[in-house]
């Protein structure tokens, strides 16, 4: 049975011209010239055909609730099942963005609670939920940034970007209109105050930073850069990628971050991509408050209140309303049930796991980063694999073996990288087993350098000829 | 790897071969070896000006996204519009009909700076 068509192409006995009349009296007086003439363009699928059809997809994904999910610098950690129930609420999946403020109270105190619990594990004084994920929250925050130096009629044209960030800074910086300057990483893999100040002029507005960086190291000598960017007049953005690292351990703000966003469906725990949406509020000292999209939450005599800033000062409006609220609920439900204490714990335990894991491999690859890490960290595959062998071949013969693969060729000042990020919801034995399967693959890319390099043979599809659908795709719908 | 000894190298992997006050600017073999498959191509357009190092072109592969760095400063005076359609060029002939771009040099002290085979070698095998 093919299990591969997609909606249009299912056929069904329906009859497609049939449209059912509504016996129900509908108080709803529609101009003729606005009603339906013909029936909508749209699949013509039996119920049984549909679910099969969404049922088989689904059993052909890798998840959290199927697999481990190492991807580096993605922190995929297990999202929990109460939160979900939660956001389903009738008092909270009913209400209406247009709904009056004292009709929704309960809504904005979770948009305020959150608010405060971000607060108070970053430092920084105000939050925005609008941006839809990390580089959306990237792109907002730089906004901010440019409105903020040119209320102080300042022109800072450049953002500097470490050779070790995410695409997403220096591609969010460009579109916001800046021009970038990369910093080269020093030997250790972290920015030397040196390199910075090569590059440090009175045309620089901000530094974008992830700390710890995406080698999974501690930018340890932060301190000094950001006090170098402050006396040369210029901000500093924390990427809160890595943010799953230092919960409650270490506040942005307090190291001297002006701006940063955190991905609520990485380090706070609800669902990624497909299971999505994503979350990426941004937060900021209090000097750049006005500068904020409207509205955000405030409490006023005991009642919450959205609060407007001025629209000449705000930079806008970047996304409907406040956000994705179920996500904002979710992630507020993860942090009230795990306290401050429960967040300490997971960000050191996903410290923990991630070097136990490097421990283990520590012999067999390069390891860029040195004997200990952060939450992740990234490897050099080169020289560890038999002739011919790639990283992509390894990651492809993890998915034969039940594991989602890892993040590879990524960060790009690492040869031949793969990034492994185990989060703290796994245990020991399942990160044991998923070392050994990854050493028995860098065995058999010696002994039997065909099987890895014609992975995966165990999933629904074989190898795809990426480049050839990246020259010449060909599309079904 | 081929690294031809009519060439000068960047150690961020671009070649410049002169030809009178012209320049051909492309990447290396090692540098198509690395990046793998060439799936697309972003070229400057004609005319454009670039300062020495700055980034000049970006090449995709199912790896990455990667920026060119250009060699020597000057003024792009024709660029390689074959490739648009096929990138693969870059992988199949680095050095002849892969090239990205021509310069008119604006500064001939720039080649000074630059490597020639025997020490761009010495950076690929180290």
């Amino acid at each position: 049975m093919n299990n591969n068509k997609t909606l249009n192409e299912i056929k069904s006995n329906r009859n497609e011209e049939k449209i059912v009349e509504c016996d129900v009296a509908l108080n709803a007086n529609i101009d003729d010239k606005y009603k339906r003439k013909s029936v909508p363009n749209i699949p013509n699928i039996s119920e049984n055909s549909l679910l099969r059809h969404y049922t088989n997809l689904s059993r052909k994904n890798y998840a959290l609730s199927t697999t481990m999910y190492p991807l580096g610098s993605c922190t995929m950690k297990h999202n929990p099942l109460v939160n979900e129930k939660i956001a389903k609420f009738d008092g909270f999946s009913s209400v209406h963005p247009y709904q009056d403020e004292e009709t929704m109270q309960g809504s904005l105190e979770v948009m305020y609670e959150l608010q405060k619990g971000l607060s108070e594990i970053s430092g920084m004084d105000y939050f925005t939920f609008q941006p839809a994920a990390g580089a959306h929250g990237e792109y907002t925050g730089l906004l901010i940034i440019a409105k903020y130096f040119k209320s102080r009629n300042e022109k800072r044209t450049k953002i500097i970007v470490p050779d070790s960030a995410h695409g997403t800074n220096p591609a969010s910086a460009a579109l916001a209109g800046f021009e970038i300057i990369s910093v080269k990483s020093d030997e250790h893999g972290i920015v030397s105050p040196e390199n910075l100040k090569q590059v440090l002029n009175s045309d620089v507005a901000a530094m974008m930073m992830t700390v710890p960086n995406t080698l999974g190291v501690f930018e340890k000598n932060i301190k000094e850069i950001t006090k170098l960017m402050h006396d040369n007049g210029s901000l500093m953005y924390y990427d809160g990628a890595n943010l799953n690292a230092v919960m409650g351990i270490l506040r942005p703000a307090d190291i001297g971050f002006d701006v940063m966003h955190i991905n609520l469906h990485k380090t706070f725990s609800t669902p990624h991509g497909g299971g999505g949406p994503g979350s990426g509020p941004v937060g900021v000292k209090a000097f750049l408050k006005e500068f904020l999209p409207s509205p955000f939450v405030v409490k006023e005599e005991g009642t919450f209140k959205f609060h407007f800033n001025d629209k000449e000062k705000s930079i806008g409006q970047m996304k409907a309303f406040y956000g994705n609220f179920p996500v904002i609920l979710k992630a507020c439900a993860y942090i009230k049930a795990l306290g401050a204490d429960g967040l300490t714990e997971a960000s050191k335990q996903a410290v923990v796991n991630a070097n136990y894991i490097l421990s283990k491999l520590k012999d067999k690859v390069k390891i860029p980063a040195g004997n200990c890490c952060m939450h992740e960290f990234a490897m050099s595959l080169k020289g560890a694999l038999g002739d011919g062998i790639r990283t992509l071949d390894v990651a492809k013969r993890l998915l034969d073996n039940g594991y989602y693969a890892p993040t590879i060729y990524f960060p790009l000042i690492v040869e031949e990288a793969m990034m492994i990020e185990p989060t703290e919801t796994e245990s020991k034995q399942t990160l044991d087993e998923f070392v050994e399967t990854l050493i028995n693959i860098f065995e058999e890319s010696k002994t039997n350098p065909e099987a890895v390099h014609n992975a995966p043979v165990n999933t629904s599809v074989k190898r795809l000829n990426e480049v050839e659908a990246a020259r010449h795709p060909i599309l079904h719908w | 790897m081929n690294v031809p000894n009519n060439l000068f190298y960047a150690k961020t992997h671009e070649w410049a071969r002169k030809e009178g006050n012209k320049v051909y600017v492309g990447i290396t073999d090692h540098a198509q070896h690395e990046i793998t498959d060439i799936v697309h191509v972003e070229l400057p357009e004609v005319g454009k000006e670039f300062s020495k190092e700055q980034p000049c072109a970006v090449v995709e592969s199912v790896k990455s996204a990667f920026d060119i760095y250009c060699p020597v400063s000057g003024k792009v005076v024709e660029v390689n519009e074959e490739l648009l359609s096929a990138p693969e060029l870059i992988n199949q002939s680095p050095y002849e009909k892969g090239y990205f771009f021509v310069l008119e040099v604006a500064n001939e002290e720039d080649f000074k700076s630059l490597l020639n085979d025997e020490d761009y070698k010495k950076i690929i095998e180290g």
